[in-house]
C-alpha cells in the first residue's frame, strides 16, 4: 500500500487544490496514468502517478486546497514505496506526447450525453446544458474543461491565472536571486551551417513536419550537458549538487497577455530532432491551454529560453531553483565577421549561461557554452 | 473558394493558435506576431492549419507575404486559384 500525495511542482509551491480525480476506487492504476488534476499558481496540472497498483480509498474531496505532501489517495497493491515522485529529478518517466486528458470515468447522462461528474457538477452549478456543451474527452465525452470554456469569459483561459503565475515567478525568482550567486557568460555562435541544413532539411517538407532552430539548440545543449554534467541537476541542503541521470531541459514557453512557464522535455539527449518539434509542439499547445503535467513541472534538471523570435540579441536568464543553470539563445542576425581572412556577414547567434557558482565557475561554463557551439556547427549529426 | 472565404479562414485558424485575442479586430496591416503576441511555433502552426485546410504549402521562403491578415489573404487567394482542379 503507498499513499498519493500532493506534489510539489516547483520551490515556489506550498499547496493545490484537487480539482477532479481521473480515477475511482477500484480501478487499476499504472505508473504514468494520469490520475488527477491539481490547480497551481502555474495553472490546471495533470498528476501521473509512478507505480502500479489499484485506486484505494480517496482521502481529498475535489475542490479542496490541501498542503504539498498531503496524502491524496490510497494505492493498494504497492509492495514498495517508491522514490517520492514529487522531488524534482524524479526518475520516473511521463509517456511520450500528447494523448488528451484521460476520463475514463465519463458516463452517460440522460439523453445519451457522456460526460464526466466533474463536467456534469460544473455544468450545474453554472446552469449550463450539457447538450449545448461540445465534449472533447474520449469518444466526445465532454469534460471540466469544455463546460468551463462555455462559462468563463472569453478572454480567460482554462486553468490559467495569471495573477497567480505572475506571483509564482516573483517568488521563484526572488529566491533565487537571494540565494543563488548566478555568473553570466556570452558567445557568439555561427549558425551558417545550422541555418542552411536546416532551410535544406524543411524544403520538402510540409508545415506540420518543419523543424524550428529551437530543436537544433534544445538538442544541442542536451548533447553538451552529457560532456558537462555539473551543469544538469539541482542544488539542495545540505547536500549541495546533486547530479541528475537524465537530461531533462525546462523549455521557456511565453503566455500570451504575460506569464511564463519552463516546463521538462524529457530526455532530450535521446530524442531525434523530430521527436524534439514534436513534443515542443505538444507541450506549447498544452502550457497555453493549461494542461501540463505534475512531472513537467517537477523534472526540468536545467532551464533553456529562447527570445530570438522577439528580436532580442542576447538573454541573460535567471535560474530556476532548485536547478543551477539557464541557457538562453538570442535571434539569428546577420553580422560581420572574419571568414577565411577576409570580412563577410554570417548568420550570428547569441549563446548565454547563467550558472550558479555555488557548483561551477566560469572556466567550466566557457567549455560548455563552446560544446554547444560545435555541436551547432554539424546539425546533421545531432 | 472567394477571396472572402479564404481571409475567414485566416482570421478563423489565427482565432485558433491565439484564442486570447481576436483577429478580426486587428489593422489587417498589422505584423501578426506583434499584434497577437504569436511566435516561430504559433507562425508554424497557422501554417500547417492553412495547409491542411487549404492544400497550399506554403514554403520558407514565403513566410515573409503571410506576417499580415491581408497579406496573407492575398498570397492564399493567388495559391488557391493555382492548385490543380478536382474534377
Amino acid at each position: 500500500m503507498a499513499e498519493f500525495r500532493m506534489p510539489s511542482l516547483g520551490a515556489d509551491m506550498e499547496a493545490g487544490t484537487l480539482v477532479e480525480w481521473l480515477k475511482h476506487p477500484g480501478e487499476k492504476v499504472h505508473r504514468g496514468d494520469i490520475v488527477a488534476v491539481v490547480e497551481t499558481d502555474k495553472g490546471a496540472i495533470e498528476v501521473e502517478i509512478f507505480w502500479d497498483g489499484v485506486m484505494g480509498r480517496q482521502l481529498v474531496t475535489p475542490n479542496t486546497k490541501v498542503p504539498v505532501g498531503t496524502p491524496l489517495a490510497v494505492i493498494e497493491g504497492v509492495a514498495v514505496e517508491p522514490t517520492a515522485p514529487s522531488q524534482p529529478l524524479a526518475a520516473a518517466k511521463p509517456a511520450a506526447p500528447a494523448p488528451a486528458r484521460k476520463e475514463a470515468r465519463a458516463s452517460a447522462a440522460p439523453g445519451g450525453m457522456r460526460a464526466t461528474p466533474a463536467a456534469r457538477q460544473a455544468a450545474a452549478e453554472r446552469g449550463i446544458a450539457l447538450a449545448s456543451v461540445k465534449g472533447t474527452g474520449p469518444g466526445g465525452a465532454i469534460v471540466l474543461a469544455d463546460v468551463e470554456k462555455v462559462g468563463a469569459a472569453p478572454t480567460l483561459r482554462i486553468g490559467l491565472d495569471l495573477d497567480k503565475m505572475r506571483r509564482a515567478i516573483a517568488a521563484a525568482m526572488a529566491k533565487s536571486k537571494r540565494e543563488i550567486p548566478h555568473y553570466y557568460l556570452a558567445t557568439d555562435i555561427d549558425m551558417a551551417r545550422a541555418t542552411a541544413w536546416l532551410a535544406a532539411t524543411n524544403a520538402p517538407r510540409t508545415p506540420a513536419e518543419r523543424l524550428l532552430p529551437a530543436a537544433l539548440t534544445l538538442k544541442a545543449v542536451a548533447l553538451a550537458l552529457r560532456k558537462y554534467p555539473k551543469f544538469n541537476g539541482c542544488y539542495r541542503e545540505p547536500e549541495g549538487f546533486v547530479a541528475s541521470g537524465a537530461i531533462h531541459i525546462g523549455t521557456a514557453i511565453s503566455i500570451r497577455g504575460g506569464g511564463l512557464v519552463s516546463p521538462a522535455i524529457h530526455d532530450c539527449d535521446r530524442l531525434s530532432l523530430d521527436e524534439m518539434m514534436a513534443r515542443l509542439r505538444d507541450l506549447a499547445a498544452r502550457a497555453r491551454d493549461g494542461r501540463l503535467r505534475s512531472s513537467e513541472l517537477a523534472d526540468p534538471t536545467i532551464t533553456v529560453s529562447s527570445l530570438g523570435d522577439r528580436g532580442v540579441d542576447s538573454l541573460y536568464g535567471v535560474i530556476y531553483p532548485p536547478q543551477i543553470a539557464i541557457v538562453g539563445f538570442g535571434r539569428v542576425a546577420a553580422k560581420p565577421a572574419v571568414v577565411d581572412g577576409n570580412v563577410a556577414a554570417r548568420p550570428v547567434m547569441a549563446a548565454t549561461l547563467a550558472a550558479d557558482h555555488r557548483v561551477t565557475d566560469g572556466h567550466i561554463g566557457s567549455l560548455f557554452l563552446n560544446a554547444i557551439a560545435d555541436l551547432l556547427q554539424e546539425p546533421d549529426k545531432l | 473558394m472567394t477571396d472572402v472565404e479564404i481571409r475567414a479562414a485566416v482570421i478563423e485558424e489565427l482565432g485558433n493558435i491565439a484564442p486570447e485575442t481576436d483577429a478580426a479586430t486587428i489593422d489587417p496591416d498589422d505584423d501578426l506576431r506583434e499584434a497577437l503576441d504569436i511566435d516561430s511555433l504559433d507562425f508554424l502552426n497557422f501554417l500547417a492549419a492553412l495547409h491542411k485546410r487549404l492544400g497550399v504549402n506554403v514554403p520558407e521562403s514565403d513566410y515573409a507575404k503571410l506576417l499580415t491578415v491581408n497579406g496573407a489573404a492575398a498570397y492564399l487567394a493567388k495559391a488557391v486559384a493555382a492548385l490543380p482542379k478536382h474534377t
